[in-house]
C-alpha cells in the first residue's frame, strides 16, 4: 500500500508552463488518427465485423438460431430426396437450406453461433463497411452473407507457435 | 381558472415585491441529456444562486433488465449480457460472472486461462481509468488531456481486439477456460483462440506508451495549477461515510480505505503477483484523480509480470457440451475499474439460472451524490460527479 | 467626400478586416487545436488542409432554423447578437494598422476602446436572460459577475500604458514606443512597453483580456460541462453564427490591443514612416498572430477556474499588482 503524494511545483505557476509544454510537444510530433475513407486502418484477423455463411456447409441445424443471444438468424429448409446413385438403391433424403438471414440490427456480435456451428458454415471476417441508410438493409440473406466469405482472413499465428 | 382583475394582479404584485426581497433558489434540472452526467443521469437540484441546496439523483433511463433478460439466457449466451453493464470495462464485468458459474458448476478453470483472464483484466481496468483520465479534465475545462488518453487507450483496445475480437464486448470468457478452438469440424479456415503471435511482445511495449501517457498527463493535469484550484478540498468524503455508503473501488481507496479485492478474493491469480494499493489521504476529487492514476502504472506494472509468469498449457478445462449448474447459489464479487462488482446466481439446475443479481460498483458510488453535492457549487458539482467515476451502464443495468 | 459615403466605406473597411481575420483564427484553432491533440482536424472541405471548413460551417449554420424558444423575450433575444458583433466592430475603429492607416484617430483612443469592449458583455447578459434557460440566464449572470472582476485590472493595467506614453491616443502610444532608448553601433534601438517596463502590466492585461474573451482558464459563462453552452445554449442558426463570429473577431481585435499597447502595434525598426503604412499592417498581422497563438494555445492546455476563484484572483491579485503597478510607472516617469 503507497500513500499518494501531492504533487506540487518547484516554481509558483510552473505545472501550468508543463502542461504548455505538453501541448506545444504533441503539436510538432507526428498526428496518431487517419483520415477514415482516404486511408484505412485494417483491422485485426480475430475482429469480429461480420458473419460469412458457407451455404455449401450447412445442414440447417439449427444450432446456431436456437443459441444465438437474441434470436437475430432466420433458417428455413426443406428435405430434399435425393434418387439413387444407382439402380435399386436407396432413395436418400437431404436438408437444403432455403433461407439463412441475419439481422445485423439485432446481433450483439458475440460470436455465439460461430463458435456452436459444428459443420464450420460460418466464420468471421473483420470487414465492417456495410452502414445502410435503411435499417431493413441490414437483414443479409443468404447470397449476402455467402459474399463475404471472401473476406474472411486466414488466422494468425499463435503464440509460442 | 378564475380570470384576476387585472389591475388587482399590478398590486398584489407590487405588493409581494415590496415585503418580501428574498429569492426562493431555483430548481435546476441537470440532465438526462447534458454533457457532463455520463449518459442519461437526471439530477433535480435546488440551486440557490450558484450554490446547490440539495440534489435528488434520478437514475433508470438507462435501464435494460439485464436481470430479467438473465433468466431466460443460458448460462453462456449471459456472458454477452454481462460485458454490455459497465461497457468501459467489458472484459472485467465477465470475471465475477464466469466464476460465480465456474464455482457453482465445480468446474476448475486452467492456469493458463486464469492468466489471459487476468491480463485482460487489467488491460480493460487501463482503459477504463484512460476514459476518467480523459473525461475529467473534459469536466473541468480542458480538452486535450481527452485525446492524449484516448490515444493510449486505442493501443489498449486494439490488444484485447487483437486476442478475443472485441474492442468493448469481448465476450471471451467461457465456464472452464477462456474461449477454446472454435467448431468441431474440419475446415482449418477457424480460429483458435489462443494468444496470438506478437500479442505478448506488443503488450509489453504498450505498457511502457501508458507508462509514458502516464508522465504525460502528470504535466499536463495533475501539477497543473487551475487543476489543484479546482480539485483540492473538493468533494471531500471521509472514509467512515464512504464505507457507510458502500462505496468501492478508487472512490473508496481515496478516502484511505486500503480495500481491494484484488487482494482479498482469490478469483484470479493475484496472490502470485507483487502490486501496490495506492491510498488517497483527503478523500477530495484531487485523490480520487491520483489514486486513479497510479492505479493505471500498477496495472501496468502487473501485466509485465503476468506476462513473465504465464504458465502454458490447455485454454479450456473439460466441460460437458451442454452445461447443466447444478442447484445453488453463490455470490462472487471481484474488483472491476469501478469498484466492487458481484453477482449473486441461483440455479436450480437447468441450463439457466434462476436469478442474476448484479451488484455494480457505480450504483452504490452514486449514491453518495445527495450528500457529497449538498452545499456545493454548480461548477463544483461538476467536478465531484467527474471524480465519482460512474457508468450509467452501470447504474441503471 | 460625402459624409456618409465615407462612412460607408469605413464601414466595409473595417468588415474586410474582421471578417477574414475572424476566419483566419477559427481555421487556426480547429487546425493547432487538434495537432495538440494528436489529430489531424479539417480535411476535406476547400480541398487541401481543409483550408475552407470556417466557410463550411458559416454555410452550416445559415441553412439552420433561426430558433426562437417559446419561453424568450423574443426582442431582445434577437437583438442581443447584433449587439455583441457591435461592441467588438466598434474596437476595430481605432486599431492603428500604419501611421495613417487608421479608420479614426480618437484623442482619447484608449478610453473609447475600454468603453466599448465592455458593450460586448451587455449583448451577453441579454442573450443570457432573454432565453428563458436557467443555464442560459446562470452563463449570463456569470458573464456579468465576471466583467467586474476582469474591468478593473484591464484599465488598471492599460493607465500605466498611458501614464508611461503620456498619451490616450492609440497611434501615440505606438509613437512613443518607436522612440530611440539607445543606440548601439550607430543603431537606434526603440524597446515596445513589455520590454520597456510593463511586463507586469503585459502579463495582467493578457489575463484580464481572456477573461474578457471569456476563453478557457476564463470561459465560465459559456462552460460546456456545467452549462451546457451558457447563455449560448439556446441560439442556433445565423444568430449563433453571429456570436460564434463576434468571439473570434473579438479575440483578434484583443490581440490588436495587447500588440499595440505592449508590443510596438505597426512598428518596425529602421523602417521609414512612409514605408510604414506599407509594411505596418503585416507587422500589425505577425504580432496578432502571434498574440492568437498563445491564447489558442492557452485554450487547449488549461482547464476552467471556478467563478469564485476568477473573483479571488482578480480582487486579490490582479488589481493588486496593477495598482503597484501603476506607482512605479509613475515613480519611474518622474525620476527618468
Amino acid at each position: 500500500m503507497t500513500q499518494v503524494d501531492r504533487n506540487s511545483a518547484k516554481l509558483p505557476l510552473g505545472g501550468l508552463l508543463k502542461g504548455m509544454k505538453v501541448t506545444i510537444k504533441a503539436m510538432v510530433t507526428r498526428v496518431h488518427t487517419v483520415q477514415y475513407p482516404v486511408v484505412k486502418e485494417t483491422p485485426v484477423p480475430r475482429a469480429r465485423g461480420v458473419i460469412a455463411l458457407d451455404p455449401e456447409a450447412c445442414t440447417v441445424c439449427m444450432l446456431c438460431a436456437r443459441e444465438c443471444p437474441d434470436w437475430c438468424i432466420y433458417i428455413e429448409g426443406h428435405k430434399q430426396e435425393i434418387p439413387p446413385d444407382k439402380e435399386g438403391g436407396r432413395v436418400r433424403t437431404r436438408s437444403t437450406l432455403d433461407r439463412f438471414d441475419i439481422d445485423y440490427a439485432l446481433c450483439m456480435y458475440c460470436g455465439i453461433c460461430v463458435e456452436v456451428c459444428p459443420f464450420d458454415a460460418l466464420f468471421w471476417s473483420p470487414d465492417y463497411e456495410y452502414s445502410e441508410f435503411s435499417i431493413s438493409d441490414l437483414l443479409h440473406d443468404k447470397e449476402r452473407l455467402t459474399d463475404w466469405l471472401e473476406t474472411v482472413p486466414t488466422p494468425p499465428a499463435l503464440e509460442g507457435a | 381558472m378564475t380570470v384576476m382583475d387585472p389591475l388587482v394582479a399590478m398590486h398584489r404584485a407590487e405588493a409581494a415585491v415590496s415585503v418580501e426581497l428574498e429569492t426562493p433558489g431555483m430548481t435546476l434540472n441537470i440532465g438526462p441529456q447534458h454533457p457532463s452526467t455520463h449518459g442519461v443521469l437526471r439530477l433535480v437540484a435546488q440551486v440557490d444562486g450558484e450554490r446547490v441546496t440539495q440534489v435528488q439523483p434520478v437514475i433508470g433511463y438507462m435501464h435494460r433488465g439485464y436481470e430479467k433478460l438473465a433468466e431466460v439466457r443460458t448460462y453462456a449466451q449471459i456472458t454477452t449480457l454481462v460485458n454490455r453493464i459497465d461497457w468501459v470495462s467489458g472484459f472485467a464485468n465477465e470475471i465475477p460472472y464466469i466464476r460465480a458459474v465456474e464455482k457453482l458448476a465445480g468446474i476448475e478453470p486452467t492456469p493458463r486461462a486464469q492468466f489471459i483472464r487476468l491480463i485482460l483484466t487489467e488491460l480493460a481496468r487501463i482503459s477504463s481509468h484512460l476514459v476518467f483520465m480523459s473525461s475529467y479534465p473534459l469536466e473541468l475545462g480542458a480538452p486535450t488531456p481527452l485525446m492524449h488518453a484516448l490515444r493510449e487507450r486505442e493501443r489498449v483496445l486494439d490488444l484485447i481486439e487483437s486476442v478475443t475480437g472485441g474492442r468493448f464486448h469481448p465476450n471471451f470468457n467461457r465456464v472452464g477456460g477462456v474461449k477454446p478452438a472454435a467448431g468441431g469440424g474440419s475446415s482449418t479456415k477457424k480460429q483458435t483462440q489462443d494468444l496470438p503471435q506478437g500479442f505478448l511482445q506488443g503488450t509489453r511495449a504498450a505498457m511502457g506508451e501508458v507508462g509514458a501517457v502516464c508522465d504525460d498527463l502528470e504535466e499536463l493535469v495533475t501539477g497543473n495549477e487551475l487543476i489543484q484550484a479546482r480539485t483540492i478540498g473538493v468533494g471531500v468524503i471521509p472514509a467512515d461515510v464512504a464505507l457507510s455508503y458502500g462505496m468501492s473501488g478508487g472512490n473508496l481507496r481515496a478516502s484511505g480505505v486500503d480495500f481491494d479485492l484484488r487482494k482479498h478474493e482469490d478469483i484470479l491469480p493475484y496472490a502470485d503477483l507483487d502490486f501496490d494499493i495506492p491510498l488517497g489521504r483527503n478523500g477530495d476529487c484531487y485523490d480520487r484523480y491520483v489514486v486513479r492514476l497510479q492505479e493505471i502504472r500498477q496495472a501496468a506494472r502487473i501485466v509485465q509480470q503476468a506476462i513473465d509468469g504465464l504458465p502454458s498449457g490447455p485454454l479450456q478445462a473439460k466441460v460437458p457440451r451442454i452445461l447443466k449448474v447444478p442447484a445453488g447459489e453463490i455470490y462472487v464479487r471481484a474488483e472491476n475499474p469501478k469498484g466492487e462488482m458481484g453477482y449473486y446466481v441461483i440455479s436450480q439446475g437447468g441450463k439457466v439460472p434462476y436469478r442474476v443479481k448484479i451488484r455494480s460498483a457505480s450504483f452504490s458510488n452514486l449514491s453518495i451524490l445527495p450528500w457529497v453535492l449538498e452545499g456545493a457549487l454548480v461548477p463544483d458539482l461538476v467536478a465531484i460527479m467527474g471524480s465519482l467515476d460512474f457508468v450509467l451502464g452501470d447504474v441503471d443495468r | 467626400m460625402n459624409f456618409w459615403l465615407e462612412l460607408l466605406l469605413k464601414l466595409a473597411l473595417i468588415l474586410a478586416v474582421m471578417l477574414p481575420g475572424a476566419l483566419v483564427v477559427i481555421f487556426g484553432e480547429l487546425k493547432i487545436s487538434a495537432h495538440m491533440q494528436s489529430r489531424i482536424g479539417p480535411y476535406f472541405a476547400g480541398g487541401r488542409y481543409g483550408w475552407a471548413q470556417p466557410l463550411a460551417d458559416g454555410l452550416k449554420f445559415m441553412q439552420k432554423e433561426d430558433l426562437v424558444p417559446a419561453a424568450a423575450d423574443s426582442m431582445v433575444f434577437r437583438l442581443a447578437p447584433y449587439i455583441v458583433l457591435m461592441g467588438t466592430l466598434a474596437t476595430y475603429v481605432i486599431i492603428p494598422f500604419g501611421p495613417d492607416l487608421v479608420v479614426e484617430n480618437l484623442d482619447l483612443g484608449l478610453f473609447y476602446l475600454l468603453a466599448v469592449s465592455s458593450l460586448t458583455t451587455l449583448g451577453v447578459l441579454m442573450a443570457g436572460w432573454s432565453s428563458g434557460n436557467k443555464y442560459s440566464m446562470i452563463g449570463g449572470l456569470r458573464a456579468a459577475a465576471q466583467l467586474i472582476a476582469y474591468e478593473l485590472p484591464l484599465v488598471l493595467a492599460a493607465v500605466a500604458v498611458a501614464v508611461q506614453a503620456g498619451t490616450l491616443s492609440l497611434n501615440g502610444i505606438v509613437a512613443s514606443q518607436a522612440e530611440t532608448v539607445f543606440t548601439i553601433g550607430g543603431f537606434d534601438v526603440a524597446l515596445p512597453f513589455v520590454l520597456k517596463g510593463q511586463i507586469i502590466g503585459f502579463l495582467i492585461f493578457v489575463t484580464a483580456g481572456l477573461a474578457e474573451l471569456s476563453r478557457i482558464p476564463f470561459d465560465m459563462p459559456i462552460a460546456e460541462s456545467e452549462l451546457t453552452m451558457g447563455y449560448l445554449t439556446e441560439y442556433s442558426g445565423l444568430r449563433f453564427t453571429m456570436f460564434f463570429l463576434g468571439e473570434y473577431a473579438g479575440m483578434v481585435a484583443m490581440a490588436a490591443i495587447v500588440s499595440t499597447l505592449f508590443l510596438g502595434g505597426y512598428y518596425l525598426p529602421f523602417v521609414d514612416a512612409d514605408l510604414l503604412n506599407v509594411v505596418g499592417p503585416l507587422v500589425l498581422v505577425a504580432k496578432v498572430g502571434l498574440m492568437c497563438f498563445l491564447f489558442i494555445w492557452i485554450r487547449w492546455t488549461f482547464p476552467r477556474l471556478r467563478e469564485d476563484q476568477l473573483q479571488t484572483l482578480a480582487w486579490r491579485w490582479l488589481i493588486p499588482a496593477a495598482l503597484v503597478n501603476i506607482m512605479l510607472t509613475g515613480i519611474a516617469k518622474v525620476v527618468l
